[in-house]
């Protein structure tokens, strides 16, 4: 997403300053800065069309195609229409996969968004040691996430896991975190919120920082409490930021494969299969990569998060106008 | 299925949900590159390509010695690149795709009737080489339509380990472990006297179904009737333990490393594990020993064969070809499947005269050459390319009746179904 937004400010940046420097004199000049405008732009260019645009190309013509491994070597997969689309959603993983993915997704971005906002509010008044303390919560982003997601699944194991033993220590039985499938599904949200609080607290603390202490101060005088200010200060003025924070947070979240992978595969069964989950199965989680049905479910998802882009630059619109 | 954990972990690295394609062609863009750079024909011509599933095994190490040498004595360089088992089936494709395939690529042998179905390994008749020295049960893994494919380095297998101390405490005669029956009595002895029984992996990958195979034709059931009273009975036996209490609930996450990890602690009295912890179980703290998986009224049951194939894929330049034999008689005269043997701890040699030279120098592993002489290749049967499609709905069967979501029966009915549609 960014790469293309960033693509479009070095295109006008690029064109402007040549055209309105170069208009007035001559017109025989125009071609030879619009080649050098076309020269500083062909790295881009081709840099969006071999990073974005092929791979992009390449999804959508495998998802069509029937690529078995032996159709992948020998070039010659049959085409097939949608009828990978119609075998995807047909399938009895489908059901499943989408509503774990939109738990999956929507949980843990309420979560951390919520978790993040508190925290970034907790440290933007600054306390002893409160720059120690903030760096230690962005731990969790430092880590490799084959580390913490490993962490996660030694902590909860039914039998030696660290959780188990405390509960046990009260008196509560086992509980199977992720070999059940009622709360497998919870447990992989419980950790990939933990791994998302570091962003959140980042963004919205950066956005705190923007607002002016004068509002504060002002809506101090008018006699509103710790909450008020809160809610009518802070929560509409960090508006904007809460909005790509939530954007870039759910496109983050919709494409996890690494945490589920890790803790559960997907299982027990399909319990905590998501989209991106069975995608990855699907090309390289079996003996035998089956790449169209992946590139299937991949492209379902791009469409997802393509419609999230498109309702945030909605309300980001309506907003400017108001 | 060799080393288990680093192909479940190094897998996904890499890889965004919608990525799948993405990563592809950023691996054939690699791919292409690479072939451009070695594109000196000067080079190429003494330089001959290995591909390997051990990464675990540097430049310094013994094997990657030993496969230098098979290129020395060939009078060739052999350039060496290992990756994870997964990996290396991709890889393997995307070469195949480009024109760009190594001289030789060792397979899991799973893997082999996959790609030889893509046309894109020669034959091991093509090279001249006479398979029939080979224990049937293990070549056929690399046999499509009557044509075999590679030629196994070595093999493993699995069988159930125990743990000395706990029997002698808890008064178990290994000995008695004949069949299902005295397996599961046995397990209640070690659990009655306060230890925890049998640990083994039921994971939702190939090393589950791998783990669940032994039982699953241990009991007389086939693959190509995954809910028949035999595979529910061997479901039911792994269910029960678990109600039971005689097998952890973790089964259901753990890997093959995981269980040989909660084996070591010393707190288990059984687990299933493969050749490869040979050396393992010797250094363990505590005495071990070995018995094979029983079959549901006695006998041993057949267990899956693990271990790679040495395989050539099909070259442009077909004049490459007399090296690449040269290389791969290396890797294959009984003094060099016993050399493999023991530079991988314990990997026994596919042929008689291999087993028995490898016995004579090493008596105790008599229990794993029977073990790998009565085993069964997984894509055997003639299941060929529908085994992965077939091992998918099993694991995933295994884990739907282990976690409770669905009896043995309902979740070999759902995994038949879908195994059905799958390779139709």
């Amino acid at each position: 997403m960014s790469p293309t937004v960033n693509g479009a400010t070095v295109v006008a940046r690029a064109e402007a300053p040549a055209t309105t420097a170069s208009a007035p004199p001559r017109r025989r000049r125009m071609p030879s800065t619009r080649w050098a405008a076309l020269a500083f732009l062909a790295p881009l260019v081709a840099y969006l069309a071999i990073f974005y645009a092929y791979p992009l190309y390449r999804n959508v013509e495998l998802s069509l195609h029937d690529y078995t491994p032996r159709a992948f070597v020998q070039g010659n997969a049959e085409f097939l229409g949608l009828a990978n689309y119609a075998d995807v959603i047909a399938s009895n993983t489908f059901g499943p996969a989408l509503r774990n993915t939109a738990l999956f997704t929507l949980v843990s971005i309420a979560a951390q968004y919520a978790i993040g906002l508190a925290l970034a509010v907790f440290f933007h008044h600054h306390f002893r040691l409160s720059g120690v303390l903030r760096a230690m919560f962005l731990v969790p982003w430092l880590l490799p996430l084959i580390v913490s997601a490993s962490t996660w699944s030694w902590m909860l194991n039914s039998e030696n896991g660290i959780v188990n033993s405390v509960l046990e220590a009260f008196g509560i039985g086992q509980i199977n975190w992720l070999t059940s499938p009622d709360s497998a599904l919870w447990s992989v949200i419980v950790a990939n919120i933990w791994l998302g609080i570091p962003f959140n607290l980042v963004i919205l603390y950066a956005g705190l920082q923007n607002i002016s202490g004068d509002l504060y101060e002002a809506a101090a005088l008018d006699g509103a409490n710790a909450w008020q200010r809160f809610w009518r200060v802070t929560f509409p003025l960090l508006r904007p930021v809460s909005a790509i924070t939530l954007l870039l947070g759910l496109i983050y979240t919709l494409k996890v494969v690494d945490v589920i992978w890790i803790m559960t595969t997907g299982g027990p069964g399909n319990a905590s299969i998501t989209l991106a989950v069975w995608s990855y199965r699907e090309a390289f989680g079996t003996g035998q990569p089956d790449f169209s049905p992946a590139a299937a479910v991949g492209n379902l998802l791009i469409v997802i998060a393509l419609a999230a882009g498109f309702v945030y630059l909605y309300l980001q619109r309506r907003q400017e106008r108001t | 299925m060799k080393r288990p954990s680093t192909t479940a972990r190094a897998r996904f690295r890499s890889v965004g949900a919608a990525g799948s394609a993405v990563l592809v062609v950023t691996a054939m863009a690699a791919c292409s590159s690479s072939g451009d750079d070695g594109g000196d024909t000067e080079t190429s011509s003494d330089t001959y390509t290995w591909w390997d599933p051990y990464p675990q095994h540097d430049e310094t190490s013994d094997w990657a010695q030993r496969v230098a040498a098979c290129g020395d004595e060939a009078g060739v360089t052999i350039e060496r690149t290992a990756y994870d088992t997964t990996a290396l089936t991709n890889q393997a494709l995307l070469a195949a795709q480009e024109g760009t395939a190594p001289d030789i690529i060792l397979l899991d042998n799973p893997a082999v009737s996959t790609l030889a179905d893509t046309g894109m390994l020669t034959t091991m008749e093509e090279f001249g080489f006479d398979t029939s020295a080979i224990d049937e049960n293990l070549l056929a893994a690399g046999v499509v339509d009557g044509d075999a494919y590679g030629i196994p380095i070595g093999a493993n297998t699995l069988a159930i380990y125990y743990n000395q101390q706990i029997l002698d405490a808890s008064g178990v005669d290994p000995a008695s472990i004949t069949d299902w029956a005295s397996l599961t009595a046995a397990l209640q002895q070690v659990t009655a006297a306060g230890h925890k029984g049998i640990t083994f992996a039921a994971i939702g990958t190939e090393e589950g179904s791998f783990q669940f195979l032994p039982w699953f034709w241990g009991a007389g059931a086939d693959l190509r009737d995954l809910d028949s009273a035999e595979g529910v009975q061997a479901l039911q036996l792994w269910t029960g333990w678990l109600e039971a209490g005689y097998a952890p609930n973790s089964v259901i996450t753990n890997s093959q490393n995981t269980t040989w990890e909660e084996f070591l602690t010393g707190e288990f009295a059984f687990a299933v594990n493969g050749t490869w912890q040979v050396n393992s179980a010797a250094e363990a703290g505590f005495p071990t020993g070995v018995v094979s998986v029983p079959g549901v009224d006695g006998g041993a049951a057949p267990t899956p064969t693990g271990g790679e194939f040495i395989t050539a894929p099909v070259q442009d330049d077909t004049s490459r070809y007399d090296v690449t034999t040269q290389i791969v008689e290396c890797m294959t005269t009984p003094e060099g499947l016993v050399e493999t043997a023991n530079t991988f701890a314990y990997y026994i040699p596919p042929t008689a005269e291999g087993q028995d030279a490898l016995l004579s120098e090493n008596p105790s592993l008599q229990p794993w050459v029977d073990a790998v002489r009565t085993a069964k290749g997984r894509t055997s049967d003639d299941l060929g390319t529908d085994y992965p499609l077939i091992s998918e709905a099993l694991w995933t069967a295994v884990q739907n009746a282990l976690s409770g979501s669905m009896s043995p029966e309902e979740a070999l009915a759902e995994a038949q179904a879908n195994a059905e549609s799958a390779t139709e």
